[in-house]
C-alpha cells in the first residue's frame, strides 16, 4: 500500500507494522467486519417476521396452530443454538437439492442416500457446479441468514408473546368500549402498546445476536474468526511478513471489537428506552 | 453388530474406554445413540464444575460490586463487563491461544523446604482449560443476576437485621444471602440452562479433542459428516439436551420450593421467558 513497503524484510518497527497491517489479506479481514455487520442487519427483518408469526401462532384460536407455535419456540429454546447452526445449513441444503433432484431428474431411480453418501444428479446441485465462486458464497450466506432467522425467530416470538401478554387488560377493554373490532383493537391499541414491554427483551436479543455472529465461522463462511486464525498463525521466512504465532493477539483484537460493539449497542438502547418510556409509569 | 455390542464399544468411548476407533461404515442407530450419549458426560462434567465454582465466585463478585470499596468494585465491574460483552466462542479461542503461549515446561515454585512444579500443559486440555473459561463466563453472568438481586433486597429486612443486632457475617449469612438467592433464583436457573447449552461450544473452538474423546456435539457432527445424513444424529443430541434441560428445571424447582417455604405465595420457577433472555 505504501511505497516503502516494497521490500518488507528491510524495514522494521512501526513502518513494518503499518505495512503488515495493510496487506491485501488484512484488507480481507477488515472487509469481513462488513460480513458480520451485514449479517446482523440482513438477519433482523426475517427474524422479526418469524418472531411475529411465532408470537401470533401462540395466541391463535386454532389449537394446532397454537401447538405448532409452542413447539417451535420450546424446541429451539431447549436445544443449544450451535446444534441448529450445524444442523440447518446441511438440512436445508439437502432439502433443496432433493426437491430439485425430484423435479429436474425424475428419471433417475434409487434413493439419494447411497451408503454413506448423499447423491443427486448434476443438474440438481445447489448451486450448480459450474456457477462462479460468488454464487457459492452467496448461497452459503443465505443459508446462514435463514438459520439465524429460525433460531432467533423463536427467541423473538417468546419476547413478543410475553410483551403482548403484558399490555394491561384495561387498555384493551377500553378499546372495546370505544366500539373497536378485534382487528382494530389489535392494530391500534394492542400492538403499539406492546413495544414498551418488548424493548428490553428485544435489546437483549440484539446483544445475543451480536455474540452469536462468530458462529458464522462454523458455517464455513470466511468471517473475522476465519481471518484471525488464518493471519495469526505462524508465518515462516517464506512469507513476506514472517512472524511467530500471533493468534492470541488477533483473538484479543476480536474480543475488543465485540466489546465495543456491545457497549455501543447498550448506549443506543439506553437512549431508546429513555425515549420510549417517556410519560409512562414504568419502573426501570 | 448388535445393540449390546455398540453399548460396550461406545457407551464410555468419550472417557477412553471401549473401542479405540470411531465407527466408520455400517453405522447403526445404536452406535449413534450410545456414542453421542457418552459424549454428553463431558457436557455434564463441564456444566457441573463451572456452575458449582461459578456460584461461589459470582456471590463474591456481586457482593464486591454492591458493598465493597471502589478498589474492589472496579475490577469486579470490569470483569463482568468483559465476560458479558464478548462472545463465549471468542473467549474460548482467546483463552486457548493464551494457554498455548504459557511455557510448556511449567513453573517451579520454590517454597524453601520443597519445590512445587505446576504443569501448565493441562491448561491446553479441554478438561481444565475449557472448564476455566466456562467458570469465568458463568461467574460473570451469575454475578450480574446476583447484583440485581442484592440491590432489590427489601430495606425493611436489612433494618430488621440491624435492629436484632446482627452485623457483618451473621447478617450476610442469615438475611442477605438467602434473600438474594430467593430473588435471583428464577433468572439463575435460566443461566444454568444456558451454561449447560454453552458446553457444546468447547470442541468447536480451539480446544482439541484428545484421542477423539469429546462431547456429544462433536460426535453428532462426526456422524453427520460421515453418513451425510444430519436428520439422525442432531435430533438424537437434541433429545439428550432437552432431557438434561428438564432435569435442571426440575432440580432448580425443588430448590426454589425450599427457598420460598416461608412465603405466602411462592413464585413458580419455570423456564421463564423474559428472565432467560438476559444472557
Amino acid at each position: 500500500m505504501f511505497e516503502f513497503c516494497a521490500d518488507p524484510k528491510s524495514i522494521d518497527g512501526l513502518a513494518w507494522l503499518s505495512c503488515y497491517l495493510t496487506t491485501p489479506k488484512h484488507a480481507s479481514m477488515y472487509y469481513s467486519i462488513l460480513t458480520v455487520l451485514g449479517l446482523l442487519f440482513l438477519a433482523v427483518p426475517p427474524i422479526m417476521m418469524l418472531g411475529f408469526a411465532g408470537a401470533l401462532a401462540r395466541r391463535s384460536h386454532i389449537a394446532p396452530v397454537r401447538w405448532f407455535g409452542l413447539g417451535y419456540t420450546s424446541i429451539v429454546r431447549g436445544v443449544p443454538d450451535i446444534v441448529f447452526f450445524l444442523f440447518f445449513p446441511i438440512a436445508l441444503d439437502q432439502a433443496v437439492e432433493y426437491m430439485r433432484h425430484k423435479i429436474k431428474c425424475p428419471d433417475v431411480m434409487g434413493s439419494v442416500y447411497q451408503g454413506n453418501d448423499f447423491v443427486v444428479c448434476q443438474a440438481a446441485k445447489m448451486p450448480l457446479g459450474t456457477s462462479p465462486q460468488w454464487i457459492h458464497e452467496a448461497w452459503g450466506f443465505t443459508l446462514a441468514i435463514i438459520t439465524f432467522a429460525i433460531v432467533f425467530g423463536a427467541f423473538t416470538a417468546n419476547t413478543l408473546h410475553g410483551a403482548l401478554a403484558a399490555v394491561p387488560r384495561a387498555q384493551l377493554e377500553t378499546a372495546r368500549a370505544f366500539g373497536m373490532s378485534d382487528r382494530q383493537t389489535f392494530w391500534r391499541v394492542h400492538l403499539p402498546q406492546m413495544w414498551v414491554y418488548a424493548l428490553p427483551g428485544l435489546s437483549n436479543l440484539w446483544m445475543i445476536l451480536i455474540k452469536a455472529t462468530p458462529l458464522l465461522f462454523l458455517l464455513g463462511i470466511k468471517d473475522i474468526v476465519y481471518w484471525a486464525k488464518e493471519l495469526g498463525g505462524m508465518k515462516t521466512q517464506a512469507y513476506a511478513y514472517p512472524h511467530p504465532d500471533w493468534r492470541v493477539w488477533y483473538f484479543g483484537a476480536l474480543l475488543v471489537f465485540y466489546l465495543l460493539l456491545t457497549w455501543l449497542s447498550q448506549r443506543v438502547f439506553d437512549r431508546v428506552f429513555a425515549r420510549a418510556s417517556r410519560g409512562m409509569a414504568v419502573a426501570r | 453388530m448388535t445393540c449390546a455390542d455398540s453399548f460396550f464399544a461406545y457407551a464410555f468411548r468419550a472417557l477412553g474406554y471401549g473401542e479405540r476407533l470411531l465407527p466408520k461404515s455400517d453405522i447403526t442407530l445404536c452406535d449413534q445413540i450410545f456414542l453421542i450419549g457418552s459424549g454428553m458426560m463431558w457436557n455434564v462434567y463441564f456444566a457441573l464444575i463451572a456452575i458449582l465454582f461459578g456460584f461461589v465466585f459470582a456471590t463474591a463478585l456481586a457482593y464486591a460490586r454492591v458493598n465493597a470499596p471502589p478498589i474492589l468494585r472496579w475490577p469486579a465491574d470490569a470483569f463482568v463487563f468483559i465476560f458479558r460483552g464478548s462472545p463465549l466462542f471468542i473467549q474460548f479461542f482467546f483463552a486457548y491461544e493464551l494457554f498455548v503461549q504459557i511455557p510448556r515446561s511449567g513453573f517451579e515454585i520454590s517454597l524453601g523446604f520443597m519445590t512445587l512444579s505446576a504443569s501448565t500443559s493441562w491448561l491446553t486440555k479441554a478438561w481444565l482449560g475449557a472448564t476455566i473459561v466456562l467458570f469465568l463466563n458463568t461467574s460473570a453472568y451469575s454475578a450480574e443476576i446476583f447484583t440485581g438481586a442484592l440491590r432489590s433486597i427489601p430495606k425493611g429486612d436489612m433494618e430488621a437485621a440491624d435492629a436484632y443486632g446482627m452485623s457483618g457475617f451473621s447478617k450476610f449469612r442469615r438475611i442477605v444471602f438467602p434473600t438474594m438467592l430467593r430473588l435471583a433464583w428464577p433468572s439463575y436457573s435460566n443461566e444454568a440452562i444456558f451454561l449447560f447449552h454453552s458446553t457444546a461450544l468447547v470442541f468447536f473452538s480451539g480446544f482439541p479433542a484428545w484421542r477423539r474423546e469429546a462431547d456429544g456435539l462433536y460426535y453428532a457432527s462426526y456422524f453427520a459428516e460421515s453418513t451425510f445424513n444430519p436428520f439422525i444424529p442432531y435430533p438424537i443430541i437434541a433429545v439428550y439436551f432437552i432431557f438434561f434441560t428438564l432435569l435442571i428445571v426440575g432440580f432448580f424447582g425443588l430448590v426454589s420450593k425450599r427457598l420460598n417455604k416461608h412465603m405466602a405465595e411462592p413464585p413458580k420457577v419455570k423456564f421463564k421467558l423474559g428472565a432467560m433472555l438476559t444472557r
